[in-house]
């Protein structure tokens, strides 16, 4: 996602921000149960926080990262960084996600390479990364980290989620374990359960990593790593969040640095080239085996199963908290008839939900690119959710 | 609405009341709609009725609008406004979810109406339903001294590229109702100015002098 880090146009920025960490489940009575059954701890989770938790506690709003994310959601670690976090048109001062108003947190998600512990991180049986013994998590265990860390921070209750795909499935998640702690429910280009399709990609993506000899199942971090697996996973990942109006309004057949065919197989087309350059980026910040993990928790996820229920809707009755529901019209990843699917199981429950498809040419990652629709639309939103739990007799 | 690229940082807590007045028929039908209820308003538009009725009755409303700019808007003013076709979204409520559903000036258009207002009666109590009368006597004239299809303000399209697929007059609409087991509670026939947004109830001779029927209707 970093691909679409850039400078705000008008230069507003929550400017010099801090990745913290905060350790738990250290003690081997305390350790954190995942779904899987299987036992994890220490845990540390890696996040960060924008703008000023209002002293009734009731302004603050977890953003929740995608695939490739991390806890730097905005802002810069130091005056020298090129870039800012992921999402910096989205959170700022005067932003959809205003954090003059807001306070915003961001944690880096379970099993990831963003701080908190994963794949990559000691073992504390052996001191070396885990690798494959690392268990197995599940978006929900990824909100029960997050969960955690609120505690600590003394948030019982939260004014809104939001997210975008893997972080649109975290949000939803957050509305059902936690059903009284979430006010408001932002899901962005997001889906109840990944279809056969999107198993596909992450499977394709995965084997890619998988057949690279250097991965050694998983034991690589001493010696040299499977980046080329890696940045075919990117490259394939990347491609299903684009569309094909945005590849070839972007590249169309231009050919790379040349007037004809090279009749090798070096580069020819632009596209080629474009998708070896956000491969091997990738693999400067992305380890192959929380690649592996985060997109299998993606493709368990699935609301019409959790719990043991037997439909979305049964899923659904527990939730009651307000929800913006937000499809793009060019992703095929999630498409909008999925996220209809969500809005009718919703509406079932008698829930609260505003819907909107927006038209955007550029595919699945539509949410991450500058959008003053969407950014008006979230604002305002919030806002209500605001005014609406606000408790009587408090200022407005 | 401004182009998307000239606008400035969005800005929360401007919900943006609208600049005119609100159609005439539409404060008619606020008139009706009880303080506090539970209101579906169908094509809501920008949601002008449902923001009033949310700022002056404290109504707990809901809007279904096919336009994205339209839903965009809504959703801006506060409103909960789902993106949808008004035949398939209706679809998802149980039964007597609403107090009131409305279907103000979209029923011409509808390709089951019959079938609509069924499902309407069902997932609500009272359903409200407003049409331009096409039997008003500007309408009769065109067709009578003209023999042309009538275009007029309520009905401003010619006959190639009107969405009204449906050509309801009031006492048609009496008439279906009745034959469909219903009941009218509620009726009035109004006149509009130019823009809709004064007008004054008919009540002698609607059907030849009003330009637009609303009736509140509910399951016997």
């Amino acid at each position: 996602m970093s691909e679409y880090a850039a400078r705000d146009s008008d230069g507003v920025s929550v400017g010099i921000v801090e990745k913290k960490f905060h350790t738990f489940a250290a003690k081997s009575e305390d350790l954190l149960v995942l779904e899987s059954g299987a036992r994890l701890g220490p845990v540390t989770v890696a996040y960060e926080t924008y703008g000023e938790l209002a002293p009734e506690r009731d302004n603050a709003v977890l953003v929740l990262h995608a695939l490739s994310g991390d806890s730097h959601v905005a802002g810069y670690y130091g005056k020298g960084d090129a870039k800012p976090g992921w999402w910096e048109n989205m959170v700022g001062p005067g932003k959809g996600l205003d954090t003059d108003r807001y306070f915003v947190i961001c944690t880096s998600i379970l099993g990831s390479c963003g701080g908190t512990t994963g794949p990559c991180s000691p073992n504390p049986a052996t001191g070396k990364p885990y690798g494959l013994d690392f268990p197995v998590v599940t978006v929900g265990d990824m909100v029960a980290v997050q969960h955690r860390l609120l505690q600590i921070l003394g948030i019982t209750r939260l004014l809104g989620v939001i997210g975008g795909s893997l972080g649109g499935m975290q949000a939803l998640e957050w509305s059902l374990r936690y059903p009284d702690q979430v006010a408001g429910v932002i899901a962005l280009a997001t889906t109840m359960r990944h279809s056969a399709l999107a198993i596909a990609f992450n499977e394709i993506a995965r084997q890619a990593i998988m057949a690279d000899p250097n991965w050694r199942h998983g034991h690589y971090y001493e010696g040299p790593k499977p980046d080329t697996g890696l940045a075919v996973a990117r490259m394939i990942g990347h491609v299903t969040y684009l569309s094909d109006e945005a590849l070839r309004r972007k590249f169309g057949r231009r050919l790379q640095e040349k007037k004809d065919f090279s009749f090798q197989f070096d580069i020819d087309f632009q596209v080629e080239s474009y998708l070896r350059h956000q491969g091997h980026k990738f693999v400067e910040r992305f380890d192959a085996n929380s690649f592996l993990y985060v997109t299998k928790a993606a493709d368990y996820f699935d609301l019409e199963r959790r719990g043991g229920v037997s439909s979305a809707v049964e899923a659904f009755a527990a939730a009651q908290a307000s929800f913006l529901v937000v499809s793009f019209t060019s992703d095929w990843l999630y498409p909008t008839y999925q996220s209809r699917e969500l809005v009718r199981a919703l509406k079932k429950n008698g829930l609260d939900v505003s819907f909107c498809e927006i038209k955007a040419d550029c595919g699945h990652d539509a949410f991450l690119i500058p959008n003053q629709r969407l950014s008006r639309l979230i604002a305002n939103f919030l806002e209500r959710v605001q005014r609406e739990n606000r408790q009587p007799g408090q200022t407005p | 609405m401004k182009a998307a690229t000239s606008d400035s940082r969005p800005t929360a807590g401007q919900p943006g009341t609208p600049a005119q007045p609100m159609r005439f028929d539409l404060t008619v039908i606020a008139s009706w709609i009880k303080p506090g209820s539970k209101v579906l308003d169908l094509g809501c538009g920008e949601g002008d009725l449902l923001y009033h009725l949310k700022q002056s009755k404290g109504v707990d409303g809901t809007g279904i609008e096919m336009v994205e700019a339209k839903v965009l808007r809504g959703i801006e003013k506060g409103l909960t406004v789902l993106q949808g076709n008004i035949t398939e979204e209706v679809q998802d409520y149980a039964d007597n979810t609403f107090d009131y559903v409305i279907l103000s000036q979209t029923l011409q258009q509808v390709y089951a109406p019959a079938q609509l207002l069924n499902t309407l009666l069902q997932i609500g109590r009272q359903v409200v339903v407003s049409f331009p009368n096409f039997s008003h006597w500007k309408n009769r004239w065109q067709i009578c001294a003209q023999g042309r299809a009538p275009v007029s303000k309520q009905l401003p399209f010619e006959w190639y590229n009107t969405p009204n697929i449906r050509v309801i007059s009031i006492a048609d609409f009496q008439r279906f109702i009745k034959k469909m087991g219903w009941r009218i509670r509620r009726e009035t026939a109004i006149n509009t100015d130019h823009h809709d947004q004064h007008g004054n109830v008919v009540r002698l001779l609607p059907n030849l002098r009003a330009t637009y029927g609303i009736f509140l209707l509910e399951k016997r």
